[in-house]
């Protein structure tokens, strides 16, 4: 995720203090990994130093952590480019499972418990994020749906495997 | 063969063939009070049919599976019935409700084949319906609702004699994923509360993601992935 256009973002509702910025992102953004005050800071003269955000006043008692930031009008544009941006797609092309599979059978080693592990391990993480969800708020649960569909979509492909298995031990083994 | 301890509801080496299919080739399975077991695997695995002979409904041509520390194949026909009906609450994919009741004479049914009198029946029958948010559907027939809010009925009729077993069969199959995670959600909210076991047999991921473990059939075979990992 872009930390620079996240920021960017939340000052667009109002100029803010470094340390409400970082409140703000770990509030609505951060469940997992909050952001650390030397990331916000150096996030933030950087945008300084690009013209998107400017220092509207700086309080007394000195340190970074007092400046009030405001975004700019280059600023704006930015994050409105960003947000009309779209994300590229992971290809998903490197599958270390994959790997894993084609060796197994390679060597003679038994492939099926490979994605009968890995099935297991990905449905216990899949219950932590179905339990959070139940238990969070709208925000969590969008997050943790994320993350399980996209689980999901592994588990069908380990499951598609495991009924080829046959035939791909056929094409690897020559 | 001894069930493993603690377990409710044991099944072991047990083998089911139609004509020259063999649906069940040593399957094992056990589960404690209050823990829901998701059945996972490939179609035609033999997920339904193991169900099927945990729950009495099918016998197998040979295992054991013992309820309660009793062994099923020892009981007579009449026992069995006379459990599933008291013991054991059904859920499947489509059509268990009656067409031509309303929605809370469905939910009431089980109470009412147990001798209980309609107005008790229907009382209790109302508070599961509250308890899965279809309280408002009850004087409507089944084809007058939604298939999120039928599975929904379905699932109170199948807790409405407070089962200690609940066995459920691809019970969202037919719903799309927000209704099917609804109808979970309140599923195991309901069994956990009651303590009851559930089976659950889905092939979707994300509705196992609902058990407490999982055991994966493939080739009538079972796998019990907790002892795997
Ligand atoms: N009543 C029956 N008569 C004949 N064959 C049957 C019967 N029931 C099941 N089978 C066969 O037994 C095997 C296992 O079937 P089962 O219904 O248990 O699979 P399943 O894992 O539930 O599949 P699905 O995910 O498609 O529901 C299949 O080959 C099926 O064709
Ligand atoms: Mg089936």
């Amino acid at each position: 995720m872009s930390i620079g256009h996240t920021l960017l973002g939340l000052l667009e509702s109002g100029p803010c203090h470094g340390y409400d910025l970082k409140r703000a992102f770990d509030e609505k953004f951060g469940h997992d990994r909050p952001l650390h005050y030397g990331q916000v800071y150096s996030t933030m003269s950087r945008l300084l130093k690009h013209g998107l955000v400017e220092v509207e006043g700086i309080e007394p008692g000195g340190g970074p952590e007092r400046k009030r930031y405001a975004i700019t009008e280059a600023g704006i544009t930015d994050v409105q480019q960003w947000l009309a941006t779209p994300e590229k797609p992971e290809p998903y092309l490197q599958s270390t499972l994959y790997t894993k599979v084609v060796l197994a059978l390679l060597t003679r080693r038994n492939a099926a418990d490979i994605l009968d592990t890995q099935r297991a391990e990905h449905l216990r993480m899949m219950r932590i994020l179905t339990d959070r969800k139940r238990k969070g708020d709208l925000a969590d649960q969008l997050i943790c749906d994320h993350a399980l569909f996209h689980l999901e979509a592994d588990l069908r492909w380990l499951e598609l495997t495991a009924a080829r298995l046959d035939k791909l031990a056929e094409v690897v083994v020559k | 063969m001894t069930p493993p301890p603690g377990s409710l509801l044991a099944a072991q080496e047990l083998r089911k063939a139609y004509g020259p299919t063999v649906a069940l080739d040593g399957a094992e399975f056990s589960i404690h009070p209050g823990e829901v077991v998701a059945v996972m695997g490939p179609s035609g695995s033999g997920k339904s049919t193991l169900l099927h002979c945990l729950a009495g409904i099918v016998p197998p041509d040979s295992g054991s599976i013992t309820y309660n520390g009793r062994e099923l194949a020892t009981m007579s026909d009449a026992q069995r019935s006379a459990l599933r009906r008291s013991e054991f609450g059904f859920v499947f994919q489509f059509g268990q409700l009656v067409p031509e009741l309303t929605c809370v004479e469905n939910v009431a049914l089980p109470l009412r084949l147990n001798g209980t009198s309609r107005k008790e029946a229907e009382r209790t029958a109302l508070t599961w319906m509250e308890r899965l948010e279809v309280d408002d559907l009850r004087k409507k027939r089944p084809g007058e609702v939604s298939g999120g809010q039928g599975q929904r009925v379905a699932v109170a009729r199948a807790l409405v004699t407070s089962p200690r077993m609940l066995f459920a069969d691809e019970p969202t199959g037919a719903l799309d994923s927000l209704n099917g995670e609804r109808v979970m959600e309140l599923l195991t909210d309901a069994a956990r509360s009651t303590n009851a076991a559930v089976v659950l047999v889905t092939h979707e991921a994300r509705v196992a993601a609902y058990s407490d473990r999982e055991i994966v059939v493939r080739d009538g075979k079972s796998r019990d992935m907790e002892r795997v990992v």
